[in-house]
């Protein structure tokens, strides 16, 4: 391998792995007063916090990294396990490194853990941020846009400034290349898939939560440059789309998982808040308008956002569509109510189309592989053998 | 207490059983009446309901909350909710969601046992709940009918501003009254919804009597397991009718006279004389074991005084009132005040005043596994609540209509073993 790709994926790897946010600690630590806010998936308008000078820290559970001792007393065995970890890492004083949280409505747990919050560590910044549910510009994108300067003046206060029209295109500008590195990154996988695998590509675009987006834009693009230059030659397996990822994140043992029982991995929602926007934000004109418009016509179909048009379903078979994938995989974290009440509606879009799909659950902290192996070993055998008949 | 009195007070009470017993009944009937009658009917939730919307364009609601928990009553949910799962809806999510589309599925056929129309139109009150948004997307799909989406902003620090109302109020216009315009037929008229809305008021007037009562020793109330009854008609479609109004007059009157005769609440197993407790519940009650449960509180003389479940449809007890003057307005702030759109930090205020107001003895959290909305967050509200008022709480688990999550053994157990502790910390306190 090349000694500077191995170093970026080690230095991905690190990240990946620490889960006492030392690298947010350390970019705290090259200047005075500098701060960092936090935020939960899915999405928030990190161009805000930035254009604050602030570094916005994403917040995506403890994993498998992390032992859970307080964190289990809060919440009962039905509700899923990201709120344990995020819980956890609070109480252990890992968070105590964020100078404020940002709580998406993404669902009714991270909606309920924003007052926990309020509850537990009085006199901290916290805000819940009420996404939009209705996509009329003079409605919701009115109510948005009052959510975005409210939340813009308070980044400025917990800043210590002013948050000016050109900062704020500025990192409007920053974040489209972020996102624009992010899916060429995406589509270059998609083409071929065995010079990224899903290893090396989850944790680069996760290095992206705790970098600020600068240096993050140019690991991404170092990665892509340094991967597809490497000599791995290409290896027959079906090309399956991961869906349901989008909050709590799998272990990494078990996307390599799949990936070992045969299957590439073409398209994912995994980290999605990352690359939210189909396309650029304006960098021009109004910035405030900019980000509310692209949140009401630009954001990528997910669980969490209500469907007007009752297309429900009719992005997984985009995706399928374009990423030439021969089936999809729904793998979705145990109680996760939006992605579980949104599978049957997906299922029966897929089924429309005749692609073929398998499903099963996870927790961020499985250890147990073996029975996903086997499925999707099986899967991905019968997929290929469809799509060769 | 002369026979004479209690058999009084029976018949009283009865009064009004019968009478939401009849509204109940002639509700489901209209149901099933109205495809011949040609009446339009549109599916809705309970909490931020627009009764009196819909009834201004003579639509009548259908409420799947309701038709679940009636389900479950009736012991029909078990089946229902495996037909849903068959059909691939995941063991993990709200049993609502899967009992409704199980009967669905199972030929739609009423807790009654009267047919129910489909609806021509999914009036989607996103209020206080995320499932509600993927309830409906679900059956857009089965019933292929349009859906008008009101999304009411969540009261995170617990406070209406005058931009959430704005923002609901807008929907309003370019949302849910056009497309119940298309769909009834009839243009908007407000001056009939102002008048359908000085109805509710007056209704609610007097359930807030009715809910307040409880402040007396004994209570003439069990406003928990009663209150259920209590919110039926003004939660669902009896609001801004004058068979609402008349239901409340009448409650009113018989919980009136059970104070004057120091009567305590009609239940099933007869007028509880004995109270031994007064609490306060958290949490929605299971509904398929739903007498069961009950009487586990009944046979140890525990009487719920206050519930935050009694809320969901408007906290009409800390003042709110439709308002016949401002009327988008108000049914704004009422969808956006309803108890689980309220910020945790709000929630557990309001419980601890009920607490102090009502004079409880202790509080009990019943956690049902549906519902992330009601559930996430309660083992720090039991312990804050604890905090701030030296009351200890006791913590139960169960679910609404899925009976395989309802543990008798285990629930009864958990019941008696807090109430005895809540019996051995008075008499400590009383020796002390
Ligand atoms: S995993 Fe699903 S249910 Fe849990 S917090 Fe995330 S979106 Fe909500
Ligand atoms: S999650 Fe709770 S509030 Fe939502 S539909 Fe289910 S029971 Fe009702």
């Amino acid at each position: 391998m090349n000694p500077e790709l191995e170093q970026i994926l080690s230095r991905a790897q690190t990240l990946y792995e620490d889960v006492d946010y030392k690298a947010v600690a350390e970019w705290k630590s090259y200047a005075p007063g500098r701060r960092a806010i936090g935020y939960l998936p899915i999405y928030v308008p990190r161009e805000l916090i930035h254009a604050a000078g602030m570094l916005p820290v994403g917040i995506f559970g403890g994993g498998d990294r992390l032992e859970i001792i307080r964190g289990d007393a809060y919440f009962q065995s039905y509700i899923c396990h990201i709120p344990r970890s995020t819980v956890e890492l609070a109480l252990s004083g890992r968070l105590d490194v964020l100078d404020g949280m940002l709580f998406p409505s993404i669902c009714d747990v991270i909606r309920n853990l924003s007052g926990m919050w309020t509850m537990l560590f009085p006199g901290r910044y916290v805000r819940y941020v009420d996404l939009p549910q209705n996509y009329d510009a003079r409605v919701g994108g009115e109510f948005w846009r009052r959510e975005l300067t409210a939340i813009r003046e308070d980044m400025a206060r917990l800043a210590g400034g002013q948050i000016t029209d050109r900062n704020l295109r500025n990192s409007i500008r920053i974040y489209n290349q972020n996102r624009r590195a992010i899916r060429e990154l995406y589509q270059a996988r998609s083409e071929a898939p065995w010079l990224y695998p899903i290893a090396q590509v989850y944790a680069v675009l996760r290095a992206g939560s705790v970098l600020p987006p600068e240096e993050h834009t140019t690991m991404v693009r170092r990665y892509l440059e340094m991967a597809s230059q490497e000599s791995t030659l290409p290896e027959d397996r079906s090309r399956v789309v991961l869906t349901g990822m989008f909050c709590e994140q799998p272990p990494l043992a078990l996307l390599i998982t799949l990936e070992r029982a045969g299957c590439w991995i073409v398209d994912d929602d995994l980290l999605l808040g990352l690359r939210w926007f189909t396309g650029e934000v304006p960098e021009e004109g109004d910035a405030i308008e900019n980000l509310a418009q692209a949140y009401l016509t630009q954001s990528v179909p997910t669980a969490s956002c209500y469907a007007p048009d009752g297309q429900r379903g009719r992005w997984l078979v985009d995706a399928v569509r374009q990423n030439r994938a021969d089936g999809v995989i729904f793998c979705a974290p145990s109680f996760c109510d939006p992605a579980l009440l949104e599978q049957p509606m997906l299922v029966a879009a897929l089924e429309r189309e005749h692609i073929p799909h398998t499903q099963f659950k996870y927790s961020e902290d499985t250890g147990q592989f073996a029975v996903i192996r086997e499925q999707a070993g099986t899967f991905s055998d019968s997929i290929r053998l469809w799509s060769e008949a | 207490m002369s026979g004479d009195a209690v058999k009084a007070s029976t018949v009283q009470k009865e009064q009004s059983m019968v009478l939401q017993k009849q509204l109940i009944g002639d509700y489901y009937d209209s149901l099933g009446r109205a495809r011949e009658e040609g009446k339009r009917v549109v599916s809705t939730f309970v909490p931020g309901n627009l009764t009196e919307l819909l009834r201004s364009f003579d639509l009548l609601p259908i409420l799947p909350e309701i038709n679940a928990l009636q389900s479950g009553m009736r012991k029909l949910s078990a089946n229902y909710i495996a037909e849903a799962e068959k059909h691939g809806h995941s063991e993990d999510v709200c049993t609502y969601v899967k009992c409704d589309i199980g009967m669905l599925k199972s030929g739609n056929i009423g807790p009654t046992g009267v047919k129910l129309p489909s609806p021509d139109l999914l009036l989607l009150s996103y209020t206080g709940c995320f499932t509600f948004l993927k309830w409906f997307e679900l059956l857009r799909e089965e019933y292929q009918c349009p859906v008008a989406m009101l999304h009411v902003p969540y009261l995170a620090n617990g406070r209406i501003e005058p931009h959430h109302v704005d923002y609901v109020v807008k929907q309003l216009r370019t949302e849910v009254i056009p497309k119940l315009e298309q769909v009834s037929g009839q243009r908007y008229d407000e001056a009939r919804l102002s008048e359908m809305l000085a109805l509710s008021a007056k209704a609610e007037d007097d359930f807030v009597w009715v809910l307040e009562s409880a402040k007396n020793e004994p209570s003439p109330i069990d406003a928990y397991f009663g209150g259920v009854y209590y919110i039926g008609p003004i939660f669902t479609a009896f609001r801004g009718t004058s068979e609402g109004v008349e239901y409340y007059r009448v409650l009113r009157e018989e919980i009136a006279e059970r104070i004057r005769l120091g009567l305590g609440p009609v239940t099933p197993e007869g007028t509880m004389e004995r109270q031994r407790y007064r609490l306060v519940v958290e949490g929605p009650p299971n509904w398929t074991s739903f007498r069961e449960f009950w009487k586990m509180f009944y046979d140890e003389g525990a009487v719920v005084v206050a519930s935050s479940y009694t809320k969901v449809g408007g906290l009409y007890d800390r003042g709110f009132r439709h308002d016949p003057n401002r009327p988008l307005e108000s049914l704004a702030e009422y969808c956006l005040g309803c108890y689980t759109n309220l910020g945790l930090p709000a929630r557990v205020d309001l419980l601890e005043r009920y607490i102090r107001e009502y004079r409880a003895d202790g509080f009990m959290i019943n956690s049902v596994k549906s519902c992330n909305s009601f559930s996430v967050g309660q083992l720090l509200m039991l312990r804050q609540l604890e905090q701030r008022t030296g009351v200890p709480g006791g913590f139960i688990e169960s679910d609404l209509v899925d009976p395989r999550y309802f543990s008798s053994a285990n629930i009864k157990n958990r019941i008696e073993s807090y109430l005895q502790m809540l019996e051995q910390r008075r008499t400590a306190v009383v020796t002390a």
